[in-house]
């Protein structure tokens, strides 16, 4: 895990601009980073979805709170950070989306999607400094859909 | 860039033809009432044409629930038409494709409507 990265930050306002601002990054760095249009599109769509919870669930569209991006390319991978300066989440305490009961639901599909289009999702707790996401997708993987 | 959704009437049934990107926003409020507008007017067999809609979000896939279950719960119908790949596959995973009816011609479309009215 001591192999060389290169690292791009950015610190956001919690505004929909800022989801749009990332979305428009993401694609750049994926595109340095190797990934095929496919690949970037989901990678894009995980990185939306992570950013719209950061500043709505995270921050509480407070747009004075911030949201910080990072993105750190590694040989074999890239991991994405969006940390918010809200009280976190408990993953294992989100609702599957693919239940019968919640199917009809009109939210609660964002991790899900997520999930699906990254090879590893985490949340950590940042004692007083918020809360961070973590996305990673390796290269070469082809995770399949469905 | 962003959504816009033209209206057009063919027989019972009113086409909503969408394009750009159904994400959060003030878009995806109006897609809402547009399709509770439809309802309230009494306009009850929706057809939402997803052919040029270039991308969804989780917001976006959950207004679709929303005007489905609007429409169900008022005696209506909503279904959908022509989707592209990425919109097919998303509605995959979350299992959507098992709750939406989905067509991929329009006449097709139209006449599973007349059927539902006839029965
Ligand atoms: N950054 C965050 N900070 C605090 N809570 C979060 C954060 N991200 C997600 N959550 C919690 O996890 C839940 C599930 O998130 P998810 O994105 O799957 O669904 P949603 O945001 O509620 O709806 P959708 O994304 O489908 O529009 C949220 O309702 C929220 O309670
Ligand atoms: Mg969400």
């Amino acid at each position: 895990m001591t192999a060389e990265s290169e690292v791009i930050e950015l610190t956001l306002a919690s505004t929909l601009k800022s989801v749009e601002t990332a979305e428009e990054l993401t694609t750049e760095v994926c595109s340095k980073a190797g990934f095929d249009e496919e690949e970037q599109h989901r990678i894009g769509m995980a990185v939306h979805e992570s950013m719209i919870n950061a500043v709505h669930h995270g921050n509480k569209n407070d747009a004075s709170k911030q949201v910080r991006l990072r993105f750190q390319i590694y040989p074999d991978r890239l991991e994405i950070h969006i940390r918010d300066q809200g009280t976190g989440f408990d993953l294992n305490r989100i609702p599957n989306p693919l239940e019968a009961e919640n199917l009809l639901k009109v939210s609660g599909r964002g991790i899900f999607l997520i999930r699906s289009f990254v090879d590893e999702f985490r949340v950590e707790k940042l004692e007083g400094r918020g809360t961070e996401v973590t996305l990673v997708k390796h290269k070469n993987s082809r995770k399949k859909l469905a | 860039m962003s959504m816009k959704a033209k209206t057009r009437r063919v027989d019972s049934v009113t086409v909503v033809d969408i394009s750009g990107r159904i994400t959060l926003g003030e878009d995806l409020t109006e897609l809402r009432q547009l399709i509770r507008n439809l309802l309230a007017q009494g306009q009850k067999h929706i057809l939402l044409n997803l052919a040029d809609v270039t991308y969804i979000d989780s917001s976006g896939i959950g207004e679709l629930v929303s005007g489905f279950t609007a429409a169900s719960n008022q005696g209506g119908q909503l279904k959908l038409l022509n989707l592209t790949k990425k919109v097919h596959d998303l509605l995959q995973i979350t299992k959507l494709l098992t709750v939406f009816e989905v067509y991929e011609d329009e006449a097709t479309a139209i006449a599973s409507f007349q059927k539902a009215t006839r029965v």
